[in-house]
């Protein structure tokens, strides 16, 4: 079996190339002396192989370019197909080479291009036109529209950590040096000294770090309600503040050091989880950026022009080329063709369409060019109606308090009302002057400073997500691991879940080895999946010559055809079995070719495992009952409910919720993403839609289903840590206010006693990385 | 202590370039692509146009 020489992927026997485009790409690298990029690279499997599209969507990529007083255009785009860094190379090199362009860049982390080019807006046509005939697709976008909020919260925590971070390492160093002269002697006026410089360093770094805490601190007071920003507020500022006043009266103690560790442990905290928040975003922006696509609209008098999808309306007519994106719900008027509607139902099988056949936004046209009758844009078409499903549901699950959060909901006022105790207790039962009064008040927020509380579950939550992270689960949500401790229903998806999403010729009876190398010689000249699966299971075919493709019906080579069923002659039936080609020759009965999707090799032992665990296990899917049934069975699931649209699966996880169950949804297509954003927590796999990775709490990896199993066991043993991890840190609580109220703890033993809580609930945590996983 | 006096601003003022290093970095882009930068040293081209900042 050959690979060809271009995109990796399959290619005829005795020949270099896969198909034309390929051999179009290899010419155009090689014509630029810049082969070198094919021993440099390293295909992803995971990612589009750089098949060239046979015709390229039409992109106004012009539209979308911006030009500047100087002639410059500048144009950001996102690419599809980047496999390693040679690629970024290629792109960046052929980009560069050409007339015109005076600036290329392509983002390996964010697969955002940057280019700008002198002369006219029209260029870019062109110079994209090379991109694409390298077998890379892209997309258009408007920089203004993504990420300017988020990615503002991101930069501001960054900034005030760099900040902390420098104060904190500098005003340990000058107390290190005060510790040390407490026991050799050191005269006051150094310590004055050291305290002015700590003062200096650590008011300004408060005044800027502190600001994410006090903002949000100030908004929970306006709303009346107290939140762990509070007492990390009142401790910082009433520490620094005091520290000041201390310093200025040439006193012994100065705890500008407490304050800025702390402030500087918490931002750590605070700008790793904005991380994982903003980068789950990511795919969302991509979804948003393809929308950004344009129109082919054709007028009237039959000539075409390009719209923004805003000025499309329905009663247009729009064009539709092969491998283009539909941006519309619509009827088609005119042309046969294939539509991957995975995107919606879920389904691998592509659908035949004819004129009169309804045809959705974000569907895939496949096989060859369609006029569509408008019905719907934009917000009204099914596409954004299932987006509003799954953001209607996530607002729902946002109502869900981590644990963390409802332990702070009564710990921060019981701590408050204990500072405040301790303070007017000394003051007036104590008869203390009120400086020392306020320096034990100080002490109690300093010693209770949720440091071993605040740690307790984020470190578990670390630890465990690294661990899964490496066995290739990514936890995308910081509550999905509580929440998935506590489920006790687990629902599968069928289609590309509890399957593998991809379509194998399964033969009953089996077709005749000639039948099927004769039908996947002709198969070979086409990208249709069901003609790829067929070549898949003969791949030693070779191609045959003369091969014709006619659009919506199949393959003809002279008189032999292959394709469905009418077109080859074969009578109608009702029983409806799944995805089928046909094979007619001339003087022989025509030959059935059955396709099917198949089961995950590991879906029954993970089914069997997740039952003995004690999980209700249902099956719930967009497909045909026949099939649904079967596999069922297969993975040995006894509740099932087939043809569920996408409302109706987010009903029936209402459903279940509202019988008090906690559901564990695992899904994959667009159809399944409301029911993922209903579940009590939600995983996906790595091959899902986007906007069903989104909204997935977690993204596993694999062909395998064992990473639910090991998700959920790890998920249940990071519960049962975080609870001793909260026992632990109520022992350290209940020991130490006591003694902080009585106005026996000195920084020093403080600061020993916050560090060796915290240590022990680390060191617990880090027990997770170690023992089984079940 | 004289030599405190001027040790301890000295820390300062490298510690303070440091960050304002960081800053700088942070907002000139530096952290925006990890992964290309490292490789693209790798890739050495020479005939590259003359690229505008």
């Amino acid at each position: 079996m050959a690979a060809c020489l271009h995109c990796g992927l399959v290619a005829p026997e005795g020949e270099d190339f896969c198909c034309p485009g390929c051999e179009a790409a290899f010419a155009l690298v090689k014509g630029l002396g810049l082969e070198r990029y094919y021993a440099r690279r390293k295909i992803d499997p995971h990612v589009r192989p750089m098949k060239p599209d046979a015709e390229g969507a039409p992109l106004d990529f012009a539209a979308h370019a911006k030009t500047d007083g100087a002639g410059i255009n500048t144009l950001h785009l996102m690419v599809e197909g980047l496999h390693c860094a040679a690629c970024v190379w290629l792109i960046e090199t052929v980009l560069s080479r050409q007339a015109g362009v005076t600036w290329a860049r392509l983002n390996m982390t964010t697969r955002r291009l940057v280019l700008k080019w002198q002369g006219e807006a029209q260029l870019a046509e062109a110079l994209l036109a090379t991109i694409a005939a390298l077998g890379y697709r892209a997309v258009p976008y408007d920089p203004a529209l993504l990420d300017a909020e988020s990615r503002g919260r991101e930069r501001e925590l960054l900034r005030a950590l760099a900040v902390a971070g420098f104060a904190a390492g500098n005003v340990m160093l000058l107390s290190v040096a005060v510790w040390a002269g407490h026991y050799q002697g050191m005269g006051s006026a150094t310590r004055d000294l050291l305290h002015w410089l700590s003062a200096l360093i650590a008011l300004p770094a408060i005044v800027y770090a502190g600001v994410p805490f006090f903002r949000s601190a100030l908004s929970a007071l306006a709303a009346a309600r107290v939140n762990m920003d509070v007492p990390i507020s009142i401790a910082v500022v009433l520490a620094g503040g005091m520290s000041l006043l201390d310093t200025m009266q040439g006193r012994e103690h100065a705890y500008f050091d407490s304050a800025v560790t702390l402030l500087f442990f918490l931002l750590i905290g605070r700008y790793l989880d904005q991380r994982a928040r903003s980068k789950a975003r990511g795919s969302a922006e991509h979804l948003l950026a393809l929308r950004a696509t344009a129109l082919t609209v054709i007028d009237p008098s039959g000539a075409h022009r390009l719209l923004p999808p805003t000025q499309v309306t329905p009663g247009m007519k729009v064009f539709a080329s092969p491998g283009e994106r539909i941006a519309v719900d619509g009827t088609v008027v005119s042309g046969h063709s294939d539509v991957d509607a995975g995107l919606i139902n879920g389904e691998s099988a592509p659908l035949a369409v004819a004129p009169g056949a309804r045809v959705f936004a974000g569907t895939l046209n496949l096989s060859a060019p369609i006029v569509i009758d408008v019905t719907a844009v934009g917000e009204d078409t099914l596409l954004a109606e299932i987006v509003r499903l799954v953001e209607t549901a996530e607002q729902g699950r946002a109502r869900y308090v981590a644990l963390a959060d409802r332990v702070a909901r009564w710990y921060a006022p019981v701590v408050h009302t204990l500072a405040l105790a301790t303070f007017l207790g000394w003051m007036l039962v104590g008869d203390a002057p009120w400086r020392d009064a306020i320096l034990y008040a100080i002490a109690v927020l300093v010693v209770t400073c949720p440091c071993a509380l605040g740690l307790a579950v984020p470190v578990v939550q670390v630890v465990t997500s690294g661990r899964l992270l490496r066995r290739g689960i990514l936890v995308k949500s910081g509550t999905a691991l509580e929440r998935l401790a506590e489920a006790d229903t687990v629902v599968f998806d069928k289609t590309g879940t509890l399957t593998t999403g991809k379509l194998e010729l399964v033969g009953t009876p089996a077709p005749r080895p000639d039948d099927l190398a004769l039908a996947a010689s002709l198969a070979a000249a086409s990208t249709h999946p069901l003609a790829r699966a067929l070549v898949r299971a003969a791949p030693e075919a070779a191609v045959h010559s003369g091969v014709r493709e006619v659009p919506g019906q199949g393959l003809e080579a002279g008189s032999i055809r292959l394709g469905n069923r009418e077109w080859c002659g074969v009578a109608d039936t009702d029983e409806d079995e799944g995805p089928e080609i046909w094979l007619s020759r001339p003087g022989k009965l025509p030959v059935r070719f059955g396709f099917s999707d198949t089961l995950r090799a590991d879906a029954d032992t993970v089914v069997g495992s997740l039952k003995e665990c004690g999980f209700d296990v249902e099956l719930l899917s967009g497909d045909r009952t026949g099939a649904v049934r079967i596999m069922a069975h297969k993975a040995g699931i006894e509740n099932w409910l087939a043809q569920r649209t996408p409302a109706q699966k987010a009903e029936r996880l209402a459903l279940l919720a509202a019988s008090g169950k906690k559901v564990v949804m695992i899904g994959d297509g667009m159809n399944d993403a409301p029911a993922l954003a209903a579940a009590h927590v939600s995983l996906s796999p790595s091959s899902a839609a986007d906007v069903s990775q989104n909204a997935a709490d977690m993204v596993f990896q694999g062909d395998a289903l064992a990473p639910v199993a090991e998700a959920v066991g790890m998920a249940r043993r990071a519960k049962l840590i975080i609870h001793q991890n909260f026992a632990l840190a109520f022992t350290y609580n209940v020991l130490s206010v006591p003694l902080a109220m009585a106005g026996m703890v000195t920084p020093l033993i403080a600061a020993i006693a916050m560090s060796a809580s915290s240590l022990v609930v680390i060191l617990n945590a880090l027990r997770l990385n170690r023992g089984p996983a079940l | 202590m004289n030599t405190l006096l001027l040790l301890i601003p000295v820390s300062l003022i490298v510690g303070l370039v440091a960050l304002g290093a960081f800053m700088w970095a942070m907002r000139s882009g530096q952290f925006d692509d990890l992964d290309g930068a490292a490789n693209r040293i790798l890739f050495d081209d020479d005939e590259t146009p003359e690229q505008e900042d």
